[in-house]
């Protein structure tokens, strides 16, 4: 009666489903170049791009322009044999293209000698600008003979963990979680569910549980090359002092993948198609591309809006990653991030089980 | 004889509306060829996906083995092969890998390497499955099917699109699965699949099973087992009952131009038949003959073809 194949195998264990499908699914991952590109080497040109862009210049010149006229070479010259000078890079150039210039970024004030002194044209909204324009008047007063009533001096400071590309790369490593999360969960699963594949797999004695967790699982892994990429590479360009214990970054990380990997199933739970979901997708990545903090810090939103920021995951991971990189914090200080985090992955994840179709 | 499927009344109604399943009876004993004969859209799909316990049926009972999907759906999944209609397989998984991940499910698999070699899929082990053709990814699918040493073989259009060729490994594939003593559960709309590789088979037309039996058996209830296809011009008032008339015809069908009779014996049936031509001043434009099929039973049934859109 029963079917006699040939040659039976050994019996399989419990876990080797588990095992066969994280190695399938690691198997395809390596054999999609596009993964290898988005999850690996894009990162890494976005910390290069930003970090070279932003770099501490070891000598910051101020740009200004003047506008040419019988005053502006005695405006120039002024402005070099003040004390300032060495910090201020004047040019002389006709007022339409000076004016040109300064519109699009390339001095950050422009100067119109009068028939008795000077006017500033500067962008009150524009940081550079403003402060270009305290520099030089400083500069102009100082070197036309302007005694200074109060003695000051200044030392510099610029240390490694202050830096603009130390605050973002834990930044990246937040972001990065969070597509490969989003995109390598959800929409790995609506498209094996397009291709008929999840109802392939729900036919066989299968477990549904294997199975999600050999897809977060992969997830893990990716996590660990991640992170040590992103890491390393700032340490070794970028000269990076990481100030926390690794353990603790990689606690955070793990868990922050886990999360945006929930949020990601449950994005997918219902979806059919590949369009369908790519847009949830965005429509969920936008309020924490835009208020998390990973280019620049959210401090900078109205007050009134930070708990609300605060809740969102990916703040929570980044906030968390950077208190442990660049000051060392410790895990049991970040237990608030750490509980949002664990928040929205429990709730997404019970969600995403209740209401997944798996055809 | 222990019975592999049995149904009872089943129906499936989608959306509280459309009515795909309105009351399918199976019984079907292991070891045998089963198919579902019928057009797209008949129904076929929605009741092979009920029995493999994909769906839940609106009302009716199915045990397979004796067991039910509620009961005991992790014991039946060890005992079931299921290949589905277009599953599109991991496309940068090998032959081999994709195998091996299947029977990785199983308690007791079957050997990966029998499998192969069984299906001819033993030369493209390491290739990817994105580069393999259409019939070889067929095979495939009926391998993962195979390699979970499956007891009930359920099999939703195997060869849907694939070539005369390829059409034939796969029906020997399933063959030798039978002589094995598997059980084959088949969907198909081919009535030359039907007819060549199932012991019996059930007709289904707008969700009910509107004919069931042997391929003979069912051939043999149309009355007779051959077919006269004619064209005639001329006086054409020569009406059906003429053709009624004459010897050993049992039911008539016009198609087009073409008037088909079904007889028992041509011989004695053509001669009467060009007599009658003559005496009516009509012209015999064309005279064929051939054995009676299940496509004739559908259409008899139905009055449409199989492969009518």
């Amino acid at each position: 009666m029963e079917p006699n194949q040939s040659k039976s195998t050994a019996a399989n264990g419990r876990w080797s489903g588990y095992y066969r499908l994280l190695q399938a699914r690691m198997k395809e991952l390596i054999r999609e170049p596009e993964v290898i590109f988005w999850v690996f080497i894009f990162p890494l040109l976005l910390a290069f791009g930003l970090g070279i862009a932003f770099r501490n210049k070891p000598e910051d010149k101020i740009a200004v322009v003047i506008v040419n006229g019988p005053r502006a070479l005695q405006v120039q010259q002024l402005l070099q044999k003040s004390a300032q000078g060495r910090s201020i890079h004047a040019d002389v150039l006709d007022e339409a293209i000076a004016n040109d210039k300064f519109r699009l970024g390339a001095y950050a004030l422009v100067i119109v000698p009068q028939d008795s002194g000077v006017q500033y044209r500067f962008d009150p909204a524009r940081p550079e600008s403003v402060q270009a324009r305290v520099q030089v008047d400083d500069a102009l007063q100082s070197a036309s003979g302007r005694q200074d009533v109060v003695k000051t001096s200044t030392v510099s400071s610029s240390e490694p963990g202050a830096r603009y590309i130390d605050f973002l790369i834990p930044g990246l490593l937040g972001m990065n979680l969070m597509n490969s999360g989003m995109w390598g969960i959800g929409f790995a699963l609506v498209e094996m569910r397009q291709r008929k594949l999840l109802k392939r797999f729900v036919a066989t004695p299968m477990r549904r549980s294997d199975f999600l967790m050999a897809l977060t699982s992969s997830r893990l892994v990716l996590m660990i090359i991640e992170l040590g990429l992103l890491l390393g590479f700032g340490i070794l360009v970028f000269h990076m002092r990481v100030a926390g214990k690794f353990a603790a970054i990689l606690l955070v990380s793990a868990l922050g993948a886990i999360s945006f990997g929930g949020l990601g199933l449950l994005t997918a739970s219902r979806a059919q198609k590949i369009e369908s979901v790519s847009g949830l997708i965005n429509l969920v990545m936008m309020p924490m591309w835009i208020f998390s903090g990973v280019f620049f810090s959210y401090e900078r939103f109205p007050a009134i809006i930070h708990p609300f920021i605060k809740a969102l995951p990916l703040t929570a991971l980044n906030d968390s990653l950077r208190a442990i990189i660049l000051q060392g914090a410790s895990l049991s200080s970040q237990a608030l991030p750490i509980a949002v985090l664990a928040i929205w992955g429990g709730v997404s994840f019970a969600l995403a089980l209740r209401w997944f179709r798996w055809s | 004889m222990s019975v592999a499927i049995l149904c009872r009344d089943l129906r499936k109604t989608y959306d509280g509306k459309v009515d795909a399943v309105r009351g399918i009876d199976l019984c079907i004993p292991a070891g045998e060829c089963f198919g579902l004969l019928g057009p797209n859209g008949a129904g076929k799909t929605t009741t092979i996906e009920i029995l493999e316990g994909l769906l839940a049926p609106t009302s009716g009972t199915v045990e397979i083995l004796g067991m039910t999907w509620r009961e005991h759906e992790r014991g039946l999944r060890e005992w079931l092969g299921i290949s589905l209609q277009e599953t599109r397989l991991s496309e940068k998984l090998t032959v081999r890998e994709t195998l091996t991940l299947f029977a990785s499910f199983y308690r007791e698999p079957a050997s990966i390497d029998g499998v192969m070699e069984e299906l001819s899929l033993t030369e493209k082990a390491d290739a990817w499955v994105g580069k393999l053709s259409g019939g070889q990814k067929q095979r495939l699918a009926v391998a993962t099917a195979l390699v979970g040493n499956p007891r009930i073989l359920f099999l939703d259009e195997p060869t849907t699109g694939l070539d005369p060729q390829s059409r034939r490994q796969l029906w020997d594939i399933v063959r030798q699965f039978q002589k094995r003593g598997g059980t084959i559960l088949l969907t198909t709309h081919y009535m030359d699949e039907a007819e060549r590789l199932c012991d019996r088979l059930a007709i289904i037309d707008h969700g009910k099973t509107i004919a069931e039996g042997s391929p003979a058996e069912l051939i043999e209830r149309l009355g007779g087992h051959h077919v006269l296809e004619i064209a005639v011009s001329g006086n054409g008032t020569a009406g059906d009952a003429l053709w009624k008339s004459l010897p050993g015809v049992q039911s008539i069908r016009h198609d087009e131009d073409i008037i088909s009779l079904q007889v028992h014996e041509p011989h004695e049936t053509i001669p009467a038949l060009l007599a009658a031509v003559q005496q009516h001043g009509s012209k015999l434009e064309h005279l064929t003959t051939r054995q009676a099929s299940l496509e004739d039973v559908f259409v008899q049934l139905t009055g449409r073809h199989l492969r009518e859109e």
